[in-house]
């Protein structure tokens, strides 16, 4: 069986600050991460594997630095990587994300045919849980967002068989393969690098493709140019102006209670009166 | 494994990034505003009218119609919901009722969904962020080629050129961004429950029904939903329509330390929520964090206890009415933003306010 995991490096947006004069994006010293959701789609295919033998590739599109995160993914135990990396792929939206992507994922695939295709729920700084959906439309494979568990591979019939998280329940649904998976979060825990597969690691020549390399003649369906949507403002959100009114604290917690209580009866009535406080 | 994807309307020109352009006239041909009608097993999804109302107000400006798209299994539910979008502001209802709709499944909805815009051409189409509507909103727009703005927070009407103005948090909610989608129709974005309030309902209000076949068979699908099995009413967080919520944040120092939020919950009948370090460390279920990469929230009250009010919490629950605060910390940012605050050690506060709350509440809104 051979699994492609899609991930992407992404700044540690908790450490992102925003320049107060300017409104721009501090990166300077922000570190760079592997999209933390798409940890739970390594760690399945890596699953996959244990149970089922074969090969995991991990891939990703993004600036030359990041091949530290593929790196990453070789210490976890992937067998393979791909740095999709070329200038023409900047600017690109969530379409001109997965039509590389895809594109790429096929390059892959003639050499040793895809099984399935993992990419995490959402990525911290695009937020889109777009670009899976993208790839499998593109590809023609089997969609299935927000799974929670597999439950069954069956590569004899060419099968799937994967709980998926909908609105107020659990689908279970079977499927065929080739297949693209959007792992939901908190379904698995990453596992440790073990000494070997770091040494493994620190000797690997991360392999980087350009759109050439990876299949692409069209050149208008990437980067910004194959990107239908356009940001057009980038701005701080207004702080909003109000400062909360205090309690009084100085009596201890049972006249802070009271005192709160009151508060909302005078400042709050409508609230308290839905609420059903009564004053005294 | 073959290209799938045909596009709507693509361009004939490429973009240059400028904002005043004459429209191709092929796609000028696309209007109307379409909001779709999320429904599983009979339920309307409440996002849908929260859409609907948002809908209604850019289709004024515009001066098009709003449309509502009424995908499902059964002649019953379709009926009801468009009779229900017609008093939420929709003129026209776009209706498939086939069987094969009766569960969700990506493949058929994908087909009716991008079927109804090839055929009626709407300019903008508006989906609910929940897990359906992302999944078909990503799979409609690869399939039609056009552009997707996910997650909206503000949709506005670019005065210049009619197009959707589609605002939504970056950076794990630290900036916000303004996406438009030039060259291309439609125009498609995805808006989170809870984040636009919920229009009043004009009963008796009416609408036009169009009604199209799916044109599908079973054999055409290849995905099987084997089963389904409901979450337990109970176990489910309610969260994103809860009135009132407490929620609890690191500063509450421990797992035990959370029965004090669950005792003031009970007596306030209102949900658990909490941030995302408390649902990291096992505290409280994923399915109750607050915040960008959690649920919108939007009650009359929200009492946050040991949460410091970072932008990625903040972002989730600022639409509350009403917002207590308690932290020990007098310069904590949640202060900057609540109604009340309470500085405070939220172990020693929780429990006089449960007591506060339960002595003076007319009827104790849960008996508890
Ligand atoms: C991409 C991304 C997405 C994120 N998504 C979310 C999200 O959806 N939701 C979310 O909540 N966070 C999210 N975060 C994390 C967010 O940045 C903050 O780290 C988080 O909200 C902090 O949680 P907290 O306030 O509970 O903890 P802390 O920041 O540790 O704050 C604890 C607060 O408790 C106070 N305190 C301590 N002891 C007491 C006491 N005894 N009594 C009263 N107060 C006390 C402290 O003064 C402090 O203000 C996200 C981060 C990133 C990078
Ligand atoms: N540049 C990229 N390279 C590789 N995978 C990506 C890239 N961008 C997004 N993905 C994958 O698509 C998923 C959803 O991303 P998004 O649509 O940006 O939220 C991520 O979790 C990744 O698995």
């Amino acid at each position: 069986m051979h699994i492609v995991v899609c991930i992407k490096q992404v700044p540690d947006s908790a450490q992102i600050r925003v320049h107060p004069v300017t409104n721009t994006i501090m990166r300077q010293g922000v570190p760079a991460i592997i999209n933390p959701f798409d940890l739970f789609a390594i760690e399945e295919a890596l699953r996959l594997k244990d149970r089922m033998g074969g090969k995991v590739t991990v891939i990703t599109m993004g600036p030359p630095q990041a091949e530290d995160a593929l790196r990453k993914a070789i210490a976890f135990g992937v067998d393979d990587v791909v740095l999709l990396t070329d200038r023409a792929f900047a600017g690109a939206d969530t379409l001109a994300t997965s039509f590389a992507l895809a594109q790429a994922i096929r390059t892959i695939g003639a050499e040793n045919p895809v099984d399935l295709v993992f990419t995490g729920k959402q990525t911290i700084d695009g937020d889109t849980a777009q670009v899976g959906p993208g790839i499998a439309k593109r590809m023609g494979l089997q969609l299935l967002t927000y799974v929670a568990a597999i439950d069954e591979v069956d590569l004899e019939q060419r099968s799937i068989t994967v709980q998926r998280r909908s609105e107020g329940g659990v689908q279970v649904i079977r499927t065929q393969l080739p297949a693209l998976i959007t792992m939901l979060e908190g379904t698995n825990q990453i596992r440790f690098a073990t000494m070997e597969n770091m040494f493994r690691s620190a000797r690997y020549v991360v392999p980087q493709w350009n759109k050439d390399r990876a299949g692409i003649e069209d050149a208008s369906k990437i980067g910004l140019k194959g990107s239908p949507t356009v940001v057009s403002k980038v701005f701080a959100p207004k702080p909003k102006a109000i400062k909360a009114q205090m309690i009084d604290v100085s009596q201890g917690p049972k006249a802070t209670a009271a005192a709160l209580i009151d508060t909302l009866t005078s400042k709050s009535a409508r609230l308290a009166n839905e609420l059903g406080l009564v004053a005294y | 494994m073959s290209e799938n994807t045909t596009p709507a309307a693509a361009p004939t020109a490429a973009p240059k990034g400028k904002k005043r352009l004459e429209l191709d006239p092929r796609l000028a041909a696309y209007q109307g505003i379409w909001v779709f009608v999320e429904m599983e097993r009979g339920h309307v999804h409440p996002v849908s009218w929260e859409l609907m109302g948002e809908g209604r107000k850019l289709a004024n400006i515009l001066g098009v119609e709003l449309g509502a798209v009424v995908l499902g299994g059964s002649g019953v539910d379709t009926q009801m919901a468009s009779a229900a979008a017609f008093t939420y502001g929709a003129d026209v209802a776009y209706v498939v009722c086939d069987a094969l709709l009766t569960e969700y499944r990506n493949e058929p909805y994908t087909k009716a969904m991008t079927d109804l815009v090839n055929r009626h051409q709407p300019e903008i189409l508006l989906l609910g962020a929940t897990t359906l509507g992302r999944d078909l909103a990503g799979s409609v727009a690869t399939t039609l080629l056009t552009g997707l703005t996910a997650d909206c927070t503000d949709l506005a009407i670019d005065p210049d050129n009619r197009g959707l103005l589609a605002t939504r948090p970056t950076f794990g909610g630290s900036l916000l961004c303004t996406i438009q989608t030039l060259n291309y129709r439609p125009q498609m974005a995805t808006i989170r429950p809870r984040v636009m309030s919920m229009p009043t309902a004009e009963p008796g209000r009416i609408g036009r029904m169009v009604t199209e076949s799916l044109n599908m068979v079973e054999n055409d699908i290849i995905a099987k939903v084997l089963e389904f099995i409901p979450d337990e009413a109970q176990e489910q967080a309610q969260l994103a329509y809860a009135d009132i919520i407490v929620a609890g944040g690191r500063g509450m120092g421990k797992a035990e330390n959370f029965r004090h939020i669950w005792d003031l919950a009970a007596v306030l009948g209102a949900e658990v929520g909490g941030s995302r370090p408390v649902t990291h460390a096992g505290w409280l279920t994923a399915d109750r964090q607050i915040g960008q990469s959690g649920k919108t929230v939007r009650p009359k009250l929200y009492i946050a206890a040991g949460i410091s009010g970072a932008i990625q919490h903040r972002v989730g629950m600022e639409g509350a009415d009403v917002v207590i605060a308690i932290n020990n910390d007098p310069n904590a940012p949640i202060f900057d933003f609540a109604t009340y605050g309470i500085v405070g050690d939220a172990v020693h506060i929780l429990p006089a306010l449960t007591e506060a709350f339960r002595s003076r509440l007319v009827v104790n809104r849960r008996a508890g």
